[in-house]
């Protein structure tokens, strides 16, 4: 028996402790992903063969199917309000929370905790506060004298009220900046205190170039999630009424699953994703004008 | 030393200029928390609302304006939902489904962390940067080829798909324990090393009693992805017998259309396991959202 070298050993394992991801990264994503392609460019309603079409499904996507452009408006208008009133409103509650207050983990709990549940019973309960005769909603409103909308069974409220529902979970981005605020440097301040700054400059000045980085990776993960929402559409509206609230996700699934129209489906999954890449690059493009990387001039920090 | 003299040549500035200074601070404060006090008012009424609703009858929830608290309170509601549809089946299949994918993610995507934290091989940086961009790719991609997998392997209907693709880890786990086994010292493999300790001993022995924290985080992670997820229990479970929590839970809204007090007892219960996971781990979540939002 030879013996191996203690590097060539390391080679070995290296190799060895990816293998289960390895192989669950070839088996459950490079393998369906290039089977997607191909199915992108089929006809098929799984229980009959599949038939080659060519562009057919991406002619009908972008020409013969207004309920594409439907989809992808309502997942559009959710993304662009959302976000930017989440990135903010965690911003300022980061803020908040940054000064020296008193009870500060237990008012960081408060507004984390609506954060991290997520799903259908989060969509249930939401949707009994929305409910338009006894909701909770409508009831506060009546306290200060406005008589509530229909909201969830209306179609000019029901994609706000989706709106509003995903501003209950301010809180996780509002840690992610407020981590982000903690680990800016106190002489940074105090260096711009000696020079005069007020507290609006020392803001603009100095806290939002250092958490930048943070908002900007808050604004790209938030585009990747408010794109794929399902579980809120499917439970609470199904995508009514009239459509208000068709996003792209669940029409994706109704074509899929419902139509069993498996190759205009998978088309639709990679128009999707191109059109998260495309929002993530211009994002991307745009923030090196106002992201901060330090020690890397803006230029480079692209 | 410096305001005392000021003090003493100027007395009437400094001291006005001390109080208002303090008044401002004062009134500051006050703002500060008024506005935390009316923020948290707001995200914490959703889930007074709920439990509020879970405690009523039936016809105490068709009252306007609404009552918080409802007398008697209705307890019962809570033991109803075990009877009027097989909500301890749902309990007990989330738990089943939910344990050993977390169990799967955590121990494949420790092993690939540790090689791309602890070792040094060909390809580890090219393959690293594959890992991460697999964070970026949505699902849906893959969603109807792996649909269509698994129907000819004759996994539809059971937990098999739902299991299966867990057991190889994540990209977004793996690079949480990268993060964190790099924060080990070296020096500690190295003395491992010395006292004849191989690789999957230095992993197993060493490396892993050190990350608990990691663990836990990466734990929270992925229990709460899973307790939650819908989508792929609603495209591979028929049998109603077989259903998760979140399938569960839309039975009760079909059948009850509005019976919001068994509805609103039924979310309780479904929520409950991620809020306690995250009220005890908040600290190791925290350490979480700073490894992946801020340093990376």
């Amino acid at each position: 028996m030879f013996k191996l070298r203690y590097a060539q050993l390391e080679e070995i394992y290296g190799w060895l402790f990816v293998t289960p991801w390895l192989f669950g990264f070839l088996a459950f994503i490079v393998g369906p992903m290039l089977v997607s392609v191909y199915l992108a460019f089929t006809n098929w309603d799984i229980l009959t063969p599949a038939q080659m079409v060519g562009f057919d499904n991406f002619v009908k996507l972008t020409t013969g199917d207004p309920l594409v452009g439907q989809a992808l408006k309502v997942t559009t208008i959710y993304a662009g309000v959302s976000i930017p009133l989440q990135v903010v409103l965690g911003l300022i509650l980061a803020l908040l929370l940054n000064e020296k207050i008193k009870a500060m983990s237990f008012v960081r709990t408060v507004f984390y905790l609506p954060s991290v549940v997520a799903g259908v019973a989060v969509a249930l309960l939401w949707r009994w506060i929305f409910s338009p005769d006894f909701g909770l909603l409508n009831a506060g409103l009546d306290l200060v004298g406005i008589d509530g909308p229909a909201w969830l069974a209306d179609s000019r409220t029901a994609l706000s009220a989706l709106i509003l529902m995903s501003l209950w979970g301010v809180g996780g981005g509002m840690l992610i900046v407020l981590a982000g605020l903690q680990g800016v440097p106190t002489t940074l301040y105090e260096a711009a205190e000696v020079d005069g700054a007020n507290s609006w400059v020392r803001f603009w000045n100095v806290t939002l170039p250092m958490i930048s980085p943070v908002i900007l990776f808050q604004t790209v993960m938030g585009i990747i999630g408010a794109l794929q929402v399902f579980t809120e559409a499917y439970v609470m509206t199904e995508g009514g009424p009239k459509y208000a609230t068709l996003f792209y996700m669940l029409y994706l699934y109704q074509n899929a699953f419902e139509f069993l129209k498996m190759g205009y489906a998978s088309a639709l999954a990679w128009v999707l994703f191109a059109y998260i890449l495309l929002l993530t690059l211009l994002v991307l493009r745009f923030s090196a004008a106002w992201v901060y990387y330090e020690g890397v001039s803006t230029k480079a920090g692209q | 030393m410096d305001t005392t003299t000021r003090l003493v040549t100027q007395p009437t500035t400094s001291v006005g200029w001390r109080t208002n200074r303090r008044v401002q601070y004062a009134l500051k404060m006050t703002m500060v928390y008024l506005c935390l006090a009316t923020g948290g008012f707001f995200v914490s009424v959703p889930f007074a609302w709920m439990l509020s609703t879970s405690l009523k009858t039936l016809g105490q929830t068709f009252i306007f304006p609404p009552i918080w608290i409802p007398v008697p309170l209705q307890w019962v509601n809570y033991v109803k939902v075990f009877e009027v549809l097989p909500f301890m089946r749902y309990f007990i299949n989330t738990v089943y489904v939910s344990g050993l994918s977390v169990a799967g993610i955590l121990f494949a995507s420790s092993l690939a962390g540790f090689a791309f934290a602890r070792l040094r091989w060909r390809g580890s940086t090219v393959l690293f940067v594959v890992v991460l961009s697999t964070m970026m790719l949505p699902p849906q991609v893959t969603m109807i080829p792996k649909f269509i997998l698994f129907r000819i392997l004759e996994w539809i209907d059971t937990y098999k798909p739902l299991i299966v693709p867990s057991l190889f880890g994540t990209g977004f786990q793996i690079f949480l324990f990268r993060q964190f086994f790099s924060t080990i010292p070296r020096e500690i493999d190295e003395a491992a090393r010395m006292d004849g300790c191989g690789f999957v001993g230095t992993y197993a022995r060493i490396i892993l009693p050190l990350s608990g924290p990691a663990i836990i985080t990466g734990f929270l992670f992925a229990f709460r992805y899973n307790w939650n997820e819908f989508l792929e229990p609603l495209i591979y479970l028929n049998t109603h017998s077989k259903f998760t929590l979140a399938l569960g839970l839309r039975l009760f809204q079909g059948e009850f259309t509005t019976n919001w007090p068994l509805l609103m007892a039924a979310s309780t219960i479904a929520m409950l396991p991620v809020l306690l996971t995250f009220y005890f781990g908040q600290r190791y979540f925290i350490q979480g959202v700073v490894i992946s939002g801020v340093k990376g």
